[in-house]
């Protein structure tokens, strides 16, 4: 029996507006989705050509839930998004050609071909780069959430984790911590139903992920993932609510991992109707749907996106390949931090 | 100068940072309103407030965690596992999570895990543990083992203002029984500088912690033999140099510690010597170590297990008689 609240879709432009949109920020968040597939699938490119070593992963599907939850965030908020949550770097500000740069191990990456896809971040956009082992970066963000409640700061830190990792220790650890503190945390479960290769009624035996919150003290919403401005409200108003002293909530954002867990995998296991079912709400050609339909969006505009779109890739593909593989001989450099190291946007 | 127990040693020197430096928070079990479980923050949060002297839920991983993302975010926390065998339930968080942050995404991670370690009271298997080795295996940690009551205070400041995440390893068996001169000021010990507990001819023993103290018993008890006594501080960094230089001048070592013996740091120690100092060398280096089972409870079998003054004496023994 589910517990969670099942969240209304968004209707009118006028309700947009009411939940702090306008017109123009529409626009950009239609943009940000456009943009967040077209680097992954630019990405899955650059892969078949041999030019990304180890792995590839992309969120295909998961753009709306990403896009929605980082547009709903403050400037000075900060958040720990994870390998299906390239719409976060996106709208928070990331330069697509460094994060090719990354795919390509190459030294203008985030990460300086450190490590690889997206286990990175840019400080400078309140990011914190995640690791392999979900989640956790869950409980790193509550500590965000503590140092903003210790200094009284009004700031509120955003918590990814997928609905695979919900069943580690992890996420009942921070949920517990983040509740009993009533810190200024969100969490956002991307349950996209599939853990690799291993659905839902394997992974939790409760109807949502969400329906856990009310043990945890506060609020489990469930959101349809693929749309947008539904994802937009509730994340907006968990986020203000946390920033009001009002504690954390569970937001579980529905939608369907559409590809494999990463490109070597077929995902044979996933019924074939099951994609078929979640391709007719393709959250981008969604919302651009909506947009023609309620906030008039024209040709111009949406060709304006495409060709704009197109020619950021084409050049960030180019800048990124000029990019220097890094210097082996600096293998060893930065296992240690120095106090200069403490010169971040963070941690200022 | 007031005379300190270990315990209130290190009681002083976080008092002190939590005075100077705003950023500093304590967090864990039962550290606020109870004063920890050993009573090192006795007091704290009458002082400094109930949201910098934290009790935690029972959640090691949430503990350090959270440290780490305060940490990122400007703070200074100082978290504590009610027993360093604990740190097992936190082990991801140090070493998948704040032990690579700066090294791959250029995030320094300034925290400090205080580790109430080591046996000697029957604390049996979960409550005993000297886990140091573990830790100063992974790039990027830094490990902290005091044993005088000075070291204590200075250390930790030292660590709470290190930009990484430190590991500081309290001996349990040393808090109430080992009382020293504590200056009343702030200093600080730098971390990778070991410190001569005694100086000697003939032979060398390399040491941290509790151990400190057995080592000097054993010498005491062999009238006859001039024993150099290098205490590292810290596991990691450790201080090649000091040692380098200590078996160079004796040319007889004895490695020892608490920890179980394989892959213990002091494998780590005698290698560097093999490497390095081979030549210089009189004798085989000895190494003295727990045996490689749990710690046991019953103090018979407890004596047997961590290295006792006289299984020191005996193998100070030997080296000199080699």
């Amino acid at each position: 029996v589910a517990i969670a609240q099942r969240a209304e879709p968004v209707g009118s432009l006028r309700e947009v507006r009411d939940a702090g949109l306008d017109r123009e920020d529409l626009l950009q968040v239609y943009r940000n989705m456009v943009l967040t597939r077209g680097i992954e699938e630019r990405g899955h490119i650059l892969y078949r050509q041999g030019k990304i070593p180890g792995s590839f992963y992309t969120g295909r599907g998961n753009e709306a839930a990403a896009v929605g939850v980082a547009t709903a965030m403050g400037s000075d908020d900060v958040g720990t998004p994870l390998h299906r949550d390239m719409g976060v770097h996106v709208t928070r500000g990331v330069e697509p050609w460094r994060i090719f740069a990354q795919y390509m191990g190459r030294v203008d990456g985030p990460t300086h071909g450190r490590d690889g896809n997206v286990h990175m971040a840019d400080a400078n956009l309140g990011l914190i780069a995640m690791v392999s082992h979900l989640p956790a970066m869950l409980p790193v963000a509550v500590g965000c959430a503590l140092a903003f409640r210790i200094r009284e700061e009004k700031r509120v830190s955003v918590a990814w984790f997928g609905e695979g990792a919900s069943a580690r220790g992890d996420t009942h650890e921070g949920m517990t911590l983040g509740g009993v503190r009533k810190l200024p945390v969100v969490f956002v479960c991307d349950n996209n139903q599939w853990a690799y290769s291993t659905p839902t009624h394997l992974e939790f035996a409760t109807e949502h992920v969400a329906d856990r919150a009310q043990s945890y003290g506060f609020e489990g919403i469930v959101v349809d993932g693929t749309d947008v401005l539904a994802v937009y409200r509730e994340a907006k108003r968990a986020i203000e609510k946390a920033r009001a002293g009002g504690g954390p909530t569970l937001i579980e954002c529905l939608t369907l991992r559409m590809e494999g867990h990463a490109v070597h995998d077929d995902a044979f296991y996933v019924p074939k109707q099951m994609f078929e079912e979640w391709a007719k709400s393709d959250p981008i050609e969604r919302f651009r749907s909506w947009l023609r339909e309620n906030a008039e969006m024209t040709d111009d505009e949406e060709d304006a996106v495409s060709a704009d779109v197109k020619k950021l890739l084409n050049d960030a593909l180019r800048r990124a390949e000029e990019s220097p593989l890094p210097d082996p001989s600096q293998l060893g450099e930065g296992v240690y931090a120095t106090p200069e190291d403490l010169d971040t946007p963070h941690h200022k | 100068m007031p005379e300190l127990t270990y315990l209130q040693a290190i009681s002083d020197g976080l008092r002190t940072e939590m005075r100077r430096d705003k950023r500093v928070f304590v967090i864990g079990e039962d550290v606020g309103v109870y004063g920890g479980a050993f009573k090192v923050t006795l007091g704290f949060q009458e002082e400094f407030g109930h949201w910098r002297v934290i009790d935690a839920p029972l959640a090691e991983t949430a503990i350090v965690g959270a440290c780490t993302g305060a940490a990122i975010m400007g703070m200074r926390p100082v978290a504590e596992m009610q027993f360093a065998d604990f740190i097992s339930c936190a082990w991801d968080h140090l070493v998948t999570v704040a032990a690579k942050q700066r090294w791959r995404a250029g995030t320094a991670v300034p925290i400090t895990v205080r580790l109430p370690s080591g046996g000697g009271f029957s604390g049996g298997p979960f409550h005993s543990q000297n886990p140091e080795s573990s830790f100063a295996h992974i790039p990027g940690l830094k490990c902290i083992c005091p044993a005088t009551p000075e070291d204590a205070k200075g250390l930790l400041i030292s660590a709470i203002q290190d930009p990484n995440p430190c590991l500081y390893f309290e001996h349990k068996h040393l808090y109430r029984r080992i009382k020293a001169e504590v200056p009343e000021e702030r200093y600080t010990v730098p971390l990778g500088k070991a410190r001569t507990h005694q100086e000697g001819d003939d032979v060398t023993v390399v040491t941290w912690g509790a151990m400190v103290y057995t080592a000097t018993e054993a010498a005491q008890q062999i009238d006859d033999l001039s024993v150099e006594i290098i205490d590292l501080r810290t596991v990691m960094p450790w201080d090649k140099a000091a040692v380098l230089e200590s078996v160079r001048k004796t040319s007889k070592v004895l490695v020892l510690h608490e920890d179980t013996r394989t892959g213990g740091f002091g494998a780590e120690i005698a290698a560097t010597i093999a490497e390095e100092a081979f030549e210089e060398l009189d004798a085989p280096v000895k190494r003295i170590a727990a045996p490689d089972t749990p710690v046991p409870f019953s103090p018979q079998l407890e004596k047997a297990f961590i290295p006792q003054v006289d299984d020191v004496a005996a193998g100070l023994r030997e080296l000199a008689e080699y």
